[in-house]
């Protein structure tokens, strides 16, 4: 278990722009992760914990180790905090082998337990066939997971990994989050992982926290945060709805609808509590949330709204469909036709406002 | 005509010992301006550079006044070895080390500077002191560039002449370095003399930069200001 309380304040310099980071969070076994843009803090509260950037205040408490306490004047060095670091570039050591990579992690034991324990987490991390080869002479792949591999050659109490991912094509990120998880079940240690992408926080991520400007601004299951964002603004971090401003025509409790206007038009939807008719606020739909078929169709149908064709994108799924006006609507291959003029169908339940 | 080969091996004697005591103390000082946050870096990395761009004769007056029979450094060590500092070849070594230090901490601290830090930061996160992280991964990725110092700074004591002279004199035989003997010989006429030791200093000077380029990459240091 981490307990993190971190302030830290760049001033604005005559070539950067001032920054100011004030995040305090915990997080348990299992894997955290920090998502946001970049220039968000998010490595920087890495750099924190590990022990390579001094917050100005704060604490830092791993397990029932004080590493950081800004008041008290306790800043231990980041050889003796024991969190495993996996880097951006891997940093794996240029002129060792793999082997030896590993071998300088474990130095401490004794030369048994050290062979032992290296030839383990060779195995482990399927890198037995390239222990005697440098860094230089390993594949992407490999040298990810031999990073991986020397930070957990002596457990550490957390792990820490900087877009982990980063560089990786599709394969080899699959294969990079199910070692991943597997870390995950094996040690039970707190594993703290950077990324701006969503797919990393949907495979991997027990609970995501969202930075955005030196904060956390929202934190929880990423099934959650991605389904109910706290704000406009992480809601366009996110990249998955559509935003679109509408006005509160009419609530009804009773049975549990509400009326929104768009535009000219009229759309169904939730009973919204906490609001009024009359407000002015934001619609989020995601574009497989939404339908559209081309408008020659026989039948309109309810809670539709008539939209423009100005692109239609190839995704690995499907088609993505680009309106006038910037709505975007998810179909299947087959559902489309080369024509301008379609009809777009909101769903009634499950739209979100803010 | 017989020529002396004495000064040439004195020479590289001294400047082989220069050498040695350099890498030893420069390298440390290379360190501590590569890593050292503190105030007063600056002044250190230019006090370390004045003998390169000071007059040799102002090196070799400092030398003499601080390490003269009079001066306290000089009598402790008279003291201890039981033997002036001043007009002996270990006050050539002397001369020698100051003119090649500076060169060996200026390009060990490139050398030591240009090695990734996300190195070092991975070796510290898995726990490695400062010692095993400087010898096990800092200078072994450094070594080369440092090398190339190193050979740099033993052409450059090979060569030293203002503060030689003026610290260790010029006894034939005993302190006459080998820039001094062809000073000499192109004074009293033995042109034939001169011609042999200028030659013989050339080539080795341009093997052993040779040397350097190529354990450097062919980098240079370019930002190093070269006196004389």
């Amino acid at each position: 278990m981490i307990q993190a309380v971190l302030a830290k304040r760049f001033p604005t310099g005559r070539d950067s722009a001032g920054f100011d980071l004030d995040v305090s969070f915990k997080a348990g076994q299992g894997v955290t992760v920090f998502f946001g843009p970049s220039g968000a803090g998010k490595t920087l509260v890495l750099d924190c914990i590990g022990g390579f950037v001094r917050p100005d205040s704060g604490r830092v408490l791993l397990d029932d180790v004080l590493l950081f306490d800004g008041e008290a004047g306790v800043n231990r060095a980041p050889r003796e905090r024991r969190c495993g670091y996996v880097l951006q570039n891997y940093a794996l050591f240029p002129h060792m082998t793999v082997r030896e990579n590993l071998e300088f992690a474990a130095y401490r034991l004794k030369a048994m337990e050290r062979h032992r324990r290296v030839n383990e987490m060779l195995e482990r991390f399927r890198l037995q066939d390239v222990g005697g080869r440098r860094p230089h002479q390993l594949s992407g792949g490999q040298r990810q997971r031999c990073s991986l591999a020397r930070s957990l050659v002596v457990v550490p109490r957390i792990l820490l990994l900087d877009e982990p991912a980063r560089g990786l094509d599709a394969p080899l990120r699959q294969e990079l989050y199910d070692i991943l998880r597997s870390v995950r079940a094996d040690f039970e240690i707190p594993i703290l992982l950077v990324t701006h992408s969503l797919e990393e926080c949907f495979e991997l991520a027990d609970e995501m926290f969202v930075f955005r400007d030196g904060r956390i601004v929202q934190s929880g299951a990423p099934s959650v945060v991605c389904s109910r964002p706290v704000s406009l603004d992480i809601a366009r971090l996110l990249g998955m709805y559509n935003i679109l401003p509408v006005e509160i025509r009419a609530l009804d409790p009773s049975r549990n609808t509400s009326l929104l206007r768009f535009g000219e038009h009229e759309l169904q939807g939730d009973y919204y509590p906490g609001h009024l008719k009359g407000d002015r606020v934001h619609l989020l739909v995601s574009p497989r949330q939404l339908k559209a078929e081309p408008a020659e169709a026989r039948r309109i149908p309810a809670n539709s709204i008539p939209g423009c064709l100005e692109r239609a994108v190839s995704t690995p799924d499907g088609m993505r469909l680009e309106f006038a006006g910037g709505l975007q609507v998810s179909v299947p291959n087959g559902a489309y036709y080369q024509t301008k003029d379609w009809i777009i169908e909101f769903p009634t339940r499950g739209m979100t406002i803010l | 005509m017989e020529i002396d080969w004495f000064p040439l091996w004195l020479s590289l004697r001294v400047a082989l010992v220069a050498t040695a005591i350099a890498f030893a103390g420069g390298l440390a000082v290379a360190y501590i301006l590569a890593n050292g946050r503190f105030r007063g870096r600056d002044l250190i990395d230019a006090l370390v550079t004045l003998p390169l761009v000071l007059p040799p004769t102002v090196v070799g007056y400092y030398l003499l006044v601080l390490l003269g029979r009079n001066a306290w450094i000089g009598q402790l060590y008279e003291q201890i070895t039981g033997a002036p500092l001043v007009f002996t070849w270990q006050g050539a070594v002397i001369a020698a080390l100051l003119h090649s230090a500076p060169l060996l901490v200026k390009t060990s601290r490139a050398a030591l500077e240009s090695v990734d830090h996300s190195y070092e930061r991975a070796a510290r996160s898995l726990g490695a002191s400062e010692w095993r992280l400087f010898w096990i991964v800092t200078f072994p990725l450094a070594w080369r560039s440092i090398l190339a110092g190193v050979a740099l700074s033993f052409a450059r004591s090979l060569g030293d002449f203002g503060a030689t002279l003026m610290i260790a004199g010029n006894i034939p035989g005993r302190t006459q370095t080998v820039a001094i003997a062809i000073y000499d010989a192109v004074e009293s006429g033995q042109g034939h003399v001169a011609r042999v030791l200028v030659l013989v200093v050339s080539a080795i000077a341009l093997v052993i930069l040779t040397l350097a380029n190529r354990l450097g990459g062919g980098w240079f240091p370019a930002r190093t200001p070269q006196a004389q």
